[in-house]
């Protein structure tokens, strides 16, 4: 555990990077694949909607289950008096409980009719039959309310969105991100074939809220990174936002998995002590929508963020003045290459540190020099950049050598300096 | 830096306090344990939903309050304690009763419809359909037409209108209703359902039902009918009917009075009698039509001196007349018991309100399947609770003891307030619940999650923990309040447009982001300062979370035992 705390700190510092959002078109085509198959799923299976979005009857008695449980069940249900009760569903519940669901049956004649008839074939009393019942023109109601539901959720939503970024660009990708993670969820359910019933639908907005907070958390870091940006060349949007990204990343984990453990303990009580119920569909929902909404802020908000920005014409000059600098620097290095040592990438010693004689940032420079690459954009072709802390160079030479496998864990003002170097 | 510490002694001890006063409130109320709902204990919820029978418009408030107290007390015949009807929305009432899994509940709840008096203009035994044994356990229903007028010696003015050709025992509660019944409806050749409404649809107003005159295809079609057709009920048509025992089938005039002209009706003895009758009251309006028909009625022969009380295309009581009732008061005598009185009397009652009521939802769980969904939802919160307390030691070491702590408080609480809201606002915590408060473990860890991580980034940055605490908080706090608002938006939301049983799960995800939010800012946070002045977490222990190499820095700036007083921005490094 502590090394990922150490790998937190190197992500935090930008020591150890991933870069999200210079892969965005690997993420963009696993979550299109994904999109595509929820779509195809939800065309080709569509959902299966529970008896209370369509009306029906449903009948749970405890029984010992044996192989011949289903079809005896059957034959009784076929003796019971009641018509057409020939496309009842029958399948049993772990291996104690046995569950008949039927159209919706008239509550005081038909009903009676059917609990005595399953009552009888496992051998209890009537009473002791669970059921519940949705007359069907209700059942439409609760599919409208919930149609109502999530419409004025999604705008609510929308507005929540709006109002807290202010920013069109951010709430657009946040949104999307959003819409993402709503289709990954129905889609599982449909390629699964999971029942959706009002529980499943409580779920599904849950996470709305969920997959909305995990992206503000990583876009209030992305705001935060690129406060000053326009005032220095130190590195384009994008670097700035994948910066954020990994700053937040171990955090990002750590509350997905702190949010998904009771979920998973809700699954479990769920699926695995009563097999059906609101817990099972509840669970699933919020499982599926929270692990894809930490997915969605990370690598689908962000690098769209990232890409929509980086057109804005400020951003495009921004860019410009990086690739300058970077370029030019990149020159001097080569002129004085002879004293660098360095393999992976230029050495960067340029303009910041000059202006920031008394107030390094490391970090900073690390980063910028990292992503510099040659002088364009990254350097890192494989996934994880883990590079020993090389360049903690700032004026004083000597005793660099010495501090290099400590400098990884140093305190220093990492990534402090936006700020002080304003002022 | 450190202007925000506050004074975290005096802050805990309010919130020690506050919880002090909650148990306090506990006790006081003397319930220790939530209420829970049906689905956690077995019982049978029904939710109607009521329709406005004179038209599309919206349900009158008062007639649905008035059904409710109805519906409350026929529930309260059965006998069952602790049963509850509600309303719900503006046209909804949901009658929980606890314990009771019987169908007789909803036969009775159920049977909601609109009563209209109808002239009876021909009446016709039949035979009671594949003899189900309780009708042959009542040979009696074979009646002999207008048993003796039973001319209330009453000190009202009572004309008694007799109760006849019914069987004694007009409920089909002592039906064993588990018995086969014949098969329903065999679809008949002609509709039945409309041969008795005129080609042109015409209907008759009540001033004229009385001279209205079936059709000739109105009058084959009563020949035809049986009493397993399902027939519409139409206000200013004829209707065929049969009564509830199908022992009687009438051709019955249109509308002469509506149930909604009944101002009361209530079973009694009548002095010097022994037998129970039913008295009727009508408003008014409803008087005069009674008069003006009993007038006629009682100058016919029978059966047309008869007239039929129909609830939902059933004659529950088809009584003849013998003289005119003026006043608008009127007995129906018969062999009544005390139960079967009553229950016509409710029936009538019922019938008068304008309001027809449809059966939208019945949920009826059985007492091991109640407690087997409370066992799995504890089993589910313990494991929860037990994952993330786990999982915060695994990471977070030391703190995982501050993590407890809050996430214990904030159990203490939660759990108090449902119990409270139990006792006082009748707050019912059902298996969705349960899961919004698991949920909740989530949500709440989470907060301390951001919290941590800030006061390590701080750390990171070069801040003594001390200060970190406080500046890690000023700006965790305002991403846990983000979080907390739009958690508590979400429930908000839920809450308002979720149905049934769900809403409990946005209750309680709503009630627990609220404590979240108090447990966070009474409790952690100034646990958390007091917390960094100890050796163990401000020095960095190696257990405390917070040691150096686990934060992945060399040393804690401003620990004490390796660096006295750092300045704030750590310029200075290590072996500087």
């Amino acid at each position: 555990m502590s090394k990922l705390g150490t790998i937190g700190h190197r992500l935090y510092t930008g020591e150890v990077s991933y870069d999200f959002i210079g892969h965005r078109r690997r993420w963009y085509i696993v979550s299109a694949v994904l999109i595509g198959a929820s779509i195809l799923a939800l065309l080709v299976r569509g959902l299966d909607f529970g008896i209370e979005f369509k009306g029906g009857a449903d009948f749970k008695a405890a029984t010992i289950v044996t192989a011949q449980t289903v079809d005896s069940m059957k034959d009784a249900l076929r003796n019971s008096g009641v018509p057409d009760l020939d496309d009842a569903t029958v399948n049993t519940i772990g291996n104690n409980q046995v569950r008949v669901q039927t159209r919706t049956l008239d509550p005081t004649e038909e009903v009676p009719k059917v609990r005595a008839a399953i009552a009888k074939e496992v051998g209890i009393p009537s009473d002791q039959v669970a059921y519940s019942l949705i007359g069907a023109s209700w059942g439409g109601q609760i599919t409208e309310r919930a149609l109502i539901a999530l419409g004025v959720f999604l705008a609510l939503v929308a507005l929540v969105i709006g109002i807290y970024f202010r920013d069109a660009k951010m709430s657009a990708a946040a949104l999307i991100a959003l819409v993402h993670d709503l289709i990954l969820t129905i889609g599982i359910y449909a390629l699964v074939g999971f029942t959706v019933t009002p529980a499943t639908l409580i779920g599904v907005l849950t996470i709305l809220g969920y997959s909305l907070y995990d992206t503000v958390v990583v876009f209030d870091k992305v705001r935060e990174n690129v406060r000053d940006l326009r005032s220095s060349t130190a590195r384009t949007y994008s670097e700035a936002a994948n910066l954020a990204v990994n700053q937040v990343l171990v955090r990002s984990i750590n509350t997905t998995i702190i949010g998904v453990l009771p979920v998973v303990a809700l699954l479990f009580a769920g699926a695995v002590i009563l097999g059906e119920g609101p817990l099972k569909d509840l669970a699933l929902a919020l499982f599926v929508g929270m692990v894809s909404g930490a997915y969605s802020s990370i690598f689908i908000a962000t690098p769209l963020l990232a890409q929509m920005k980086e057109r804005e014409p400020d951003m495009k000059k921004l860019a410009a003045r990086v690739r300058a600098r970077r370029a030019k620097e990149a020159q001097k290095e080569r002129v004085a290459a002879t004293t660098t040592s360095t393999p992976t990438g230029p050495e960067v010693v340029g303009t910041n540190a000059a202006e920031e004689i008394s107030e390094p940032s490391n970090a900073e420079l690390e980063q910028a020099g990292s992503l510099a690459g040659n002088g364009a954009k990254r350097v890192s072709s494989v996934e994880m950049t883990v590079k020993p802390d090389v360049r903690s160079h700032r004026e004083g030479p000597p005793r660099e050598a010495a501090h290099r496998e400590g400098a990884a864990k140093r305190p220093q003002p990492q990534n402090k300096p936006r700020s002080q170097r304003k002022k | 830096m450190a202007t925000t510490t506050g004074h975290p002694g005096r802050i805990l001890i309010a919130l020690a306090v506050l919880v002090a006063g909650l148990i306090t409130l506990l006790a006081v109320s003397g319930t220790w344990t939530p209420k829970l709902g049906l689905d956690l204990r077995g019982g049978t919820t029904i939710t109607l939903t009521a329709k406005n029978t004179t038209g599309t418009g919206a349900v009158d408030p008062n007639s649905l309050q008035l059904a409710k107290t109805i519906i409350q007390s026929r529930v309260d015949s059965l006998g069952v304690g602790e049963s509850e009807v509600t309303t719900s929305g503006d046209n909804q009432i949901v009658v929980t009763v606890p314990n009771v899994q019987q169908d007789e509940l909803v036969r009775l709840v159920g049977q909601t419809a609109v009563l209209r008096f109808r002239s009876v203009y021909t009446a016709e035994q039949v035979q009671p359909p594949a003899a189900p044994p309780s009708a042959s356990a009542e040979p009696s229903a074979s009646a002999e037409p207008t048993s003796g007028a039973t001319a209330a010696p009453s000190d009202e003015p009572t004309a008694g209108a007799s109760e006849e050709a019914k069987p004694p025992e007009p409920s089909a509660t002592k039906r064993p209703n588990n018995l086969p019944l014949p098969a329903l409806p065999t679809a008949p050749p002609v509709p039945l359902d409309k041969a008795c409404v005129p080609a042109d649809g015409k209907g008759t107003p009540p001033d004229k039902a009385l001279d209205w005159q079936p059709s000739e295809a109105c009058q084959s079609a009563f020949a035809e009918f049986t009493c397993d057709t399902k027939v519409t009920d139409v206000a200013d048509q004829g209707l065929l009917a049969c009564n509830q025992e199908k022992t009687e089938k009438y051709l019955l005039g249109p509308t002469l009075i509506e149930g909604n002209q009944l101002a009361s009706a209530v079973a009694g003895i009548p002095q010097n009698n022994v037998n129970w009758v039913v008295n009727l009251e009508f408003n008014s309006q409803g008087a005069a039509a009674f008069e003006t028909a009993t007038r006629q009625l009682s100058q016919n022969s029978e059966p047309q001196n008869r007239f039929a009380i129909v609830l939902d295309g059933v004659s529950i009581s088809a009584p003849s007349v013998n003289e005119p009732i003026p006043g608008g008061r009127a007995e129906i005598s018969g062999n009544f018991t005390q139960k079967s009185a009553t229950e016509l009397a409710n029936v009538l009652k019922y019938g008068a309100l304008p309001l027809a009521f449809d059966v939208s939802e019945v949920n009826n769980v059985s007492a091991t399947l109640g407690g087997d969904q409370l066992r799995a939802g504890i089993i589910a919160g313990i494991i929860g609770l037990a994952l993330v307390v786990g999982y915060c030691f695994l990471y977070y070491r030391g703190l995982g003891i501050v993590v407890v702590a809050s996430l214990g408080i904030g159990a203490v609480i939660t759990y108090a307030c449902m119990v409270l809201l139990g006792s006082s606002v009748g707050f019912a915590l059902n298996l969705p619940g349960i899961a919004g408060a698991i949920v909740a473990i989530g949500i709440t860890a989470d907060s301390f999650v951001i919290f941590f991580e800030r006061i390590r980034d701080e750390v990171r940055e070069g801040r003594s923990l001390r200060t970190a605490v406080e500046t890690g908080w000023r700006r965790a706090r305002q991403t846990i309040l983000i979080a907390d608002t739009v958690s508590m938006l979400s429930a908000l939301v839920l809450f308002v447009l979720a149905i049934g049983a769900v809403k409990g799960f946005a209750f309680t995800l709503g009630l627990t982001t609220l404590i979240d939010v108090l447990v966070v800012f009474l409790f952690t946070k100034p646990l958390m300062t007091l917390l960094a002045r100890t050796k163990f977490f401000g020095g960095g222990h190696k257990l405390s979370g917070l040691d150096p190499a686990h934060l992945g820095v060399q040393a804690l700036p401003g620990s004490r035992s390796r660096r006295p007083a750092v300045a704030r921005p750590a310029v200075s490094e290590e072996g500087v």
